[in-house]
């Protein structure tokens, strides 16, 4: 049985692959298919796979402000709030800003550096 | 008490804005850098803790000999109704700054703590989603970014070292290596202990000269430790290339940020590189560089006795004016 973590991770793959909000029992069905192609024709482990925890994984996605769900429908179907390419632009962000506070969060190899200085460094090794 | 009050004022006074300033512009601290870390977590700690000092005995001067008696006569005034008629305006106004400004320093440094680990939280959980671990083990992730970035996220046991896509295509084994020795040295070490610190004493001090200085002094003496550290276990050709590689290929103004759709955020930033951290940022990077490629020997033995002496007097003598002449009275 996966970790909850893979699961989160394996459940926003597939919400973020199909651009579209599913429901619980549709991603459960999802991740069944591909538990068994990974495990091929004898795998029977992804009909282990409960709607429930697939629920669960889902409300943990959704406190992490990950997903959201449409209120309106029933069964709810859930989406992701943002796009892969937003939330790694938001680590990016986070990584290359350079206000005083963030340089506390994490450590850069290389800190911001000048054009002209980037210029120096690329002479200085006969790179370009 | 009187002399004490002066004595204690001058010494915040000099450790507020000249010596930070002629540390800022010493050469030596590229030398002997955990030395100059030394003297630079001194520097604030002695700050404070004379500038608090200052207040508390000038404001406890007509209640009490020495710093404990009037800490008592005080108590004794506060919790007692005991007459508060010796205080007079002044006094009554230094203790209450004196007060204020240590419940700032703490709430400051607590706040900074809380908000550090809960921006470190989400940017854990999202990696979590958005990055695979490498084949070095589950310390190490990669994320998929073409431009070549590397950098550690502190967090005890669930500390990691990130490296881009573009990074792992752009550098040498050797080189990589290098990279990842220096992000594991910021992390053993425990730099972001110190970069909280004076990131929080920043904050609560944004207008004295020694809060700026010594953040941006920290940050760039953690950079070049930890290169001394990857220094001991791979060639320098191979970490000053990785240097250069990372500076050259993260174009840190327009491209990357622009490449990320943040144009609000260049703008600011490339306008005015002297105002913001990017240029404290880039002079390490320099300067990382130039000691680098042309070393220069750490300082002699005497001259770092010397400064660790100053380091512990500048500690032990205002804290022994402070409590000593309570302890004999």
């Amino acid at each position: 049985m996966a970790s909850l973590g893979e699961l989160e991770r394996a459940v926003m793959d597939l919400l973020w692959a199909g651009h579209e909000a599913a429901t619980a029992n549709t991603l459960r069905d999802l991740l069944a298919q591909n538990t068994r192609a990974e495990n091929g024709a004898a795998g029977h482990e992804g009909k282990d796979l409960a709607v429930t925890t697939v629920l669960t994984v889902l409300s943990r996605l959704e406190r992490k402000g990950l997903v959201e769900r449409e209120r309106g429908t029933r069964p709810h179907r859930y989406q992701a709030v943002s796009s892969r390419e937003d939330h790694t632009a938001e680590l990016m962000h986070e990584v290359l800003g350079s206000a005083p506070d963030r340089e506390a969060v994490l450590a850069r190899f290389i800190g911001s550096v000048t054009d002209t200085e980037a210029e120096t460094l690329r002479k200085l090794l006969g790179l370009n | 008490m009187f002399w004490t009050s002066w004595f204690l004022a001058v010494l915040a006074i000099a450790l507020a804005w000249p010596v930070p300033i002629l540390l800022s512009r010493a050469q030596w601290p590229a030398r002997s850098p955990f030395t100059a870390m030394l003297l630079w977590q001194t520097i604030a700690l002695a700050g404070g803790l004379s500038m608090i000092g200052a207040m508390l005995v000038y404001g406890l001067e007509p209640v009490g000999d020495n710093l404990l008696a009037g800490l008592r006569s005080l108590a004794g005034m506060v919790f007692n109704n005991a007459p508060t008629t010796a205080l007079g305006f002044w006094h009554i106004f230094a203790l209450s700054a004196a007060a204020l400004l240590t419940a700032h320093l703490v709430f400051t440094l607590l706040l900074t703590y809380y908000k550090i680990q809960r921006q470190r939280r989400r940017h854990r959980e999202l990696l979590a989603l958005l990055a695979s671990p490498s084949a070095d083990g589950p310390q190490t992730m990669v994320i998929n970014v073409d431009s070549p970035v590397a950098y550690c996220l502190p967090g005890g046991a669930r500390s990691v070292t990130v490296l881009s896509d573009g990074l792992m295509a752009a550098l040498e084994p050797d080189e990589l290596r290098a990279v990842l020795n220096h992000e594991n040295a910021h992390l053993d070490q425990r730099h972001h202990l110190l970069l909280w610190a004076f990131a929080a004493w920043r904050q609560a001090l944004p207008w004295l000269p020694t809060t700026r200085l010594s953040q941006e002094a920290v940050s760039s003496l953690i950079e070049m430790l930890a290169d001394d550290v990857a220094l001991k276990t791979g060639s320098r050709a191979a970490l000053i290339k990785a240097i250069a590689i990372v500076a050259s290929g993260s174009p840190g103004a327009s491209g990357a940020r622009m490449a990320f759709g943040e144009p609000e955020l260049s703008d600011v930033e490339s306008g005015q590189p002297g105002a913001t951290g990017g240029a404290g940022s880039a002079r390490t990077t320099a300067s990382r560089v130039s000691r680098l490629l042309s070393p220069q020997p750490p300082l002699p033995e005497a001259a770092r006795a010397a400064v660790l002496a100053a380091c512990v007097l500048l500690l032990a003598v205002p804290t022994a004016l402070l409590i000593v002449p309570g302890l004999l009275g």
